[in-house]
């Protein structure tokens, strides 16, 4: 039974704002952990525990000169760059599920928003449009430094894409589907594919890391040592919505994470549904914190080699070997 | 790629460690530190305890200051209006905060140790205008209480001039 259209827009209204809020205590969780694993207490004087930090950092952004160069000479463009990034980051989380469904008086109402047959298709290719938002906001700029940036960021997002894409082929191999829904189902009747597909789940994390440029491959940031890349010349919430739409990569991430390789909304026992979901879910952004605080940043060189010689011919040869198995046993 | 296997791996425990330590964070505005015995912080001028003025408006203070920071206009005491202990005493003296660099050249300077620097460091304001101290503001006592650490802890001796006033 298919759910009536304005319950799927109600939804897409509810997601959208959890994923806000969620990103906006992410960021706070990230001070508070980068904070204490350096020994001091992160963010505190924003309400109790700092809890209001986000809110004072967004009304500080919102209320900061939305600064434009004068050799932009697109204006059009060099809005709308942080548009497209913001929206593939947004609209990726539309396929995640996070719980089975219910039923709701003599409605129907699915765990995702959409559920699309070829949602893990559709979440690699809103990534890939993504980088469009990197591209365009770096060249429209019309700086050398946000263009280098943005040349940066499009080298090492491209690289580490294909072995992302190859290391969830395992997945979906032993899911045989696309669907995140069915995976998750297969996942719950046979066994994690954590456990069968761990080399697929490292490498399909690290590449992640680098697709989402976190530390220790936050090369498009390195803000100890470059300007910030590509979103030098942008200012304000402009340039918050950047940074908005890399935490919510990183979550979709670890969304994506925890659905094809833990079994999404199932737990080991209780079925508590969606908060099995958010546990997880806490628990991968917070390996991404620990993650940062503990590697350094890799060298540009280091960070193409590992790409290229390393995880891409491991994906492969997981994804070969995965189909192979799955062949000989069927 | 790394030596051992196992090294990065304990790196990854260590951060995971530091996370049921308490911080180290002095969290300042509740917690203040003590200061150095020797600290040199806002100025102060001193009186004799007779109540007269140890300062005699010699300006040799703002000869001595490097930033230039300290204005000092002298007028002689008459016998009915008798402000200091010398010939003369200063009729205006002002110290600019926002120039001072806390240097302790003018206490070194000041042949009746007339000015020293307090322990005070809290000097923030929101107009410049306010970080210009007179005389008045410097003869009165400090209003903020600075904690100071305990010199035995420290060995090395505070000069006379400070001891002294």
């Amino acid at each position: 039974m298919r759910e009536p259209w304005w319950i799927t827009i109600i939804k897409a209204f509810v997601i959208i704002n959890l994923v806000m809020v969620a990103f906006a205590y992410t960021t706070w969780l990230e001070r508070k952990l980068l904070g204490r694993m350096q020994n001091r207490y992160g963010p505190n004087r924003a309400g109790p525990k700092g809890l209001l930090q986000p809110i004072a950092d967004l009304v500080k952004l919102v209320r900061k000169e939305a600064f434009q160069p004068d050799s932009v000479e697109n204006g059009f463009v060099y809005i709308i760059a942080q548009i497209i990034s913001m929206f593939t980051a947004l609209a990726a989380f539309s396929v995640i599920p996070f719980g089975a469904g219910w039923h709701l008086w003599h409605w129907h109402i699915d765990g995702q928003i959409l559920n699309v047959p070829i949602a893990l298709i559709l979440v690699f290719a809103l990534g890939s449009i993504g980088i469009y938002g990197f591209i365009v906001g770096g060249w429209v700029s019309d700086s050398k430094f946000s263009l280098l940036g943005s040349m940066r960021t499009c080298a090492q997002l491209v690289s580490y894409e294909v072995s992302l894409s190859l290391a969830v082929l395992g997945v979906v191999i032993m899911g045989r589907s696309l669907s995140l829904v069915d995976i998750v189902h297969r996942q719950d009747e046979t066994i994690w594919f954590a456990a069968p597909q761990l080399v697929g789940l490292l490498v399909f994390f690290i590449a992640g890391t680098a697709e989402t440029s976190r530390a220790p491959f936050d090369l498009p940031e390195a803000d100890t040592e470059l300007v910030a890349g590509y979103h030098t010349e942008y200012s304000g919430m402009r340039w918050g919505l950047f940074q908005t739409s890399e935490y919510i990569n990183m979550i979709t991430l670890s969304a994506l994470t925890v659905t094809l390789f833990f079994a999404g909304w199932h737990g080991p026992w209780a079925p508590l549904g969606p908060l099995w979901f958010f546990l997880k879910l806490f628990i991968c952004v917070s390996i991404f914190i620990w993650l940062k605080a503990t590697l350094p940043r890799l060298r540009y060189d280091q960070l193409m080699r590992f790409g290229w010689k390393v995880l891409l011919p491991v994906a492969t040869v997981n994804a070969v070997v995965t189909a192979a198995l799955v062949v000989a046993f069927q | 790629m790394s030596p051992s296997p196992v090294a990065p791996v304990k790196g990854f425990a260590v951060t995971l460690r530091q996370i049921f330590k308490k911080p180290v964070t002095q969290e300042y505005p509740e917690y203040k530190r003590p200061v150095y015995p020797r600290f040199r912080g806002r100025h102060r001028l001193w009186r004799h305890e007779n109540g007269l003025e140890k300062c005699v408006g010699c300006s040799l203070c703002a000869a001595a200051c490097p930033a230039d920071c300290i204005r000092v206009v002298p007028a002689e005491n008459t016998p009915d209006n008798r402000v200091s202990a010398g010939e003369r005493y200063a009729r205006i003296y002002e110290i600019n905060l926002s120039r001072c660099i806390f240097c302790g050249y003018c206490e070194l300077a000041c042949p009746f140790d007339a000015i020293t620097l307090g322990n005070e460091f809290e000097l923030s304001e929101y107009n410049r205008d306010d970080q210009i101290y007179t005389k008045d503001m410097l003869l009165a006592e400090p209003v903020k209480k600075v904690p100071v650490a305990d010199p035995v802890l420290y060995d090395t001796p505070i000069p006379y001039y400070r001891t002294y006033s």
